[in-house]
């Protein structure tokens, strides 16, 4: 498909023997939010986790088919080069809490062994912390400790942290669960910008935000992709009947 | 009915209240024994303490005076010998510890580590006697310290552990998206994170082993001299504790008690370091 950054090829994931996703085959538009829906436990965090391969960090996780970032088998690339190309951000905002402010924006480069000059890293630091408009709150106070942020803060802090680094496309988990309506009204706002340099996979359990952002939209169902198309037609017209009565609130 | 049921409250209400006092009074004896020595120790050694007592050499017997350089300088060198060894080492064990938690290799080293902390000191200090000792032909400070880092293994291993488990996985998993290594994200995000607790294992390591005798009977030996060389038998507190405090001198009495008061100042002056920089390094996630 034209425009395709990632495609997956028959991609199954397990736990040990518990098969968590089956035969997912998918194309995600580059420079688009494409959305992850579904009911707990179909499986969309999980596929989320093996694109950029944090999937088969837990020892029992095993991974079958193929993942292809631009062409290329991120099976056969070097996870780190991968990770560095394939940003996340998680559920909770996790600061690394022993660092400032700016040291987690520029974490990326320091705990990569990149060595840049001072005005090079004020410079990324100052651009990502535009970016996810969070510059104006924090320019004062650069050094203070990350965590002394508030909850959004953070998630925008996370957020910007994984902009600096550049990457093509940027996962997120659920990324405003654990935050309250006007935090989580302004990641959407930042992610809607966002998505002209980047391409975005949100996981998200809040359909409405999956409607008010996504481009495209996945649905999940018990590891399997019953769904995926515009954003508009799968939440005005369905192919699905479980899609539909998902969305009309039935189930999940 | 209603009568019945007030009776059996007052009944428990009465437990619940024993339980209480019951749980206040045993925690008070303990730490009343521990006063108590503290007491005792501070009674007897703060007389004896003087400026001789940190800047002489013992004297022999039947001069008055003396101190405890030389043992103060031994121990010294002993248990900084010790930490420079056990530190990094237990540090190691205990990143693989929480790293493979779960996995049957860390369940071995695991039991073998919690058998090493049950090792009686004496058996550390005869093993080191055979090992290294022996074979370099002479009591050494240097063995000396091996005994002490073996003994300090446990306590820097158990709490580099704890420490790291508890440090939640999203931290690492952040450090991995961004595309770090194992051996950066452990490094850069993991230890400093929990440097505080990492830190309180080691100073509790050295305070346990700064009060050993046993291991350092076989291997330290002892020297009523000054010496500064690790290849030579160097003397230490504990050691004078236990010559001087069993010999039959009341002055060499006085030394003793003025050797424990150091000792037990040390070991208090470590508890409290502790407890600054714990709260002072103490991270909120």
């Amino acid at each position: 498909m034209e425009g395709t950054i990632l495609r997956t090829e028959n991609l199954c994931a397990s736990f040990g023997t518990n098969q968590i996703l089956k035969n997912i085959n998918i194309d995600i538009p580059e420079k688009k939010v494409t959305a992850f829906m579904g009911p707990s436990g179909c499986g969309k965090t999980t596929f989320l986790r093996c694109i950029n391969r944090m999937h088969e960090l837990n020892p029992e996780a095993t991974v079958q088919g193929k993942i292809r970032l631009h062409y290329e088998d991120v099976y056969q690339m070097d996870a780190m080069t991968l990770r560095r190309k394939v940003g996340m951000v998680f559920q909770r905002p996790n600061p690394f809490p022993t660092m400032s402010i700016y040291e987690n924006v520029i974490a990326g480069f320091t705990l990569n062994g990149l060595k840049l000059k001072k005005a090079e890293k004020d410079a990324i630091v100052e651009d990502a912390l535009r970016k996810v408009a969070l510059w104006d709150e924090v320019k004062d106070k650069l050094n203070n400790r990350a965590t002394s942020l508030s909850g959004g803060q953070q998630q925008r802090l996370c957020l910007a942290r994984t902009v600096a680094m550049k990457p093509e496309v940027i996962l997120l988990d659920e990324p405003t669960s654990a935050l309250d309506p006007l935090s989580t009204a302004k990641i959407e706002d930042l992610l809607y910008e966002l998505k002209g340099n980047y391409t975005l996979v949100i996981v998200t359990h809040n359909m409405q935000q999956a409607a008010r952002i996504s481009d495209m939209t996945a649905f999940f169902y018990l590891g399997e992709l019953l769904e995926f198309d515009d954003t508009k037609k799968v939440f005005t017209n369905p192919k699905n009947e479980k899609t539909q009565n998902y969305i009309t609130g039935r189930f999940g | 009915m209603t009568t019945i049921e007030i009776a059996g409250i007052k009944r428990r209400k009465f437990k619940d209240t024993m339980f209480k006092y019951i749980v206040y009074g045993l925690t008070f004896t303990c730490l009343a024994v521990v006063l108590i020595i503290l007491f005792y120790i501070f009674q007897k050694g703060i007389p004896c303490l003087n400026w001789s007592l940190f800047s002489q050499m013992p004297k022999p017997v039947g001069e008055s005076g003396g101190g405890v350089l030389n043992a103060m300088v031994g121990s010294l060198m002993v248990v900084s010998i010790a930490a420079l060894i056990a530190i990094p080492l237990g540090i190691a064990v205990g990143i693989f510890l929480a790293e493979k938690r779960g996995k049957p290799a860390a369940d071995r080293v695991s039991i073998a580590v919690d058998v090493l902390q049950g090792v009686p000191s004496i058996v550390v200090g005869m093993v080191v006697y055979v090992w290294v000792v022996k074979p370099l032909g002479i009591f050494s400070a240097l063995s000396g310290s091996i005994a002490l880092a073996i003994m300090m293994l446990p306590p820097v291993i158990k709490n580099t552990e704890e420490t790291l488990v508890l440090i939640p996985n999203t931290l690492k998993e952040a450090a991995l998206a961004l595309g770090a290594s194992d051996l950066k994200s452990t490094m850069k995000i993991l230890l400093p994170t929990g440097i505080g607790g990492i830190f309180s294992g080691c100073m509790l390591g050295i305070a346990r082993v700064a009060g050993e005798v046993a291991p350092l009977l076989f291997t330290a030996f002892g020297n009523p001299y000054l010496s500064f060389n690790i290849l030579k038998p160097v003397n230490s507190l504990p050691m004078v504790i236990f010559n001087y405090g069993s010999s039959p001198y009341e002055d060499w009495h006085r030394i003793a008690w003025g050797g424990s008061v150091i000792l037990v100042g040390f070991v208090i002056i470590l508890n409290v370091i502790v407890k600054f920089f714990e709260s002072r390094w103490k991270v909120q996630f």
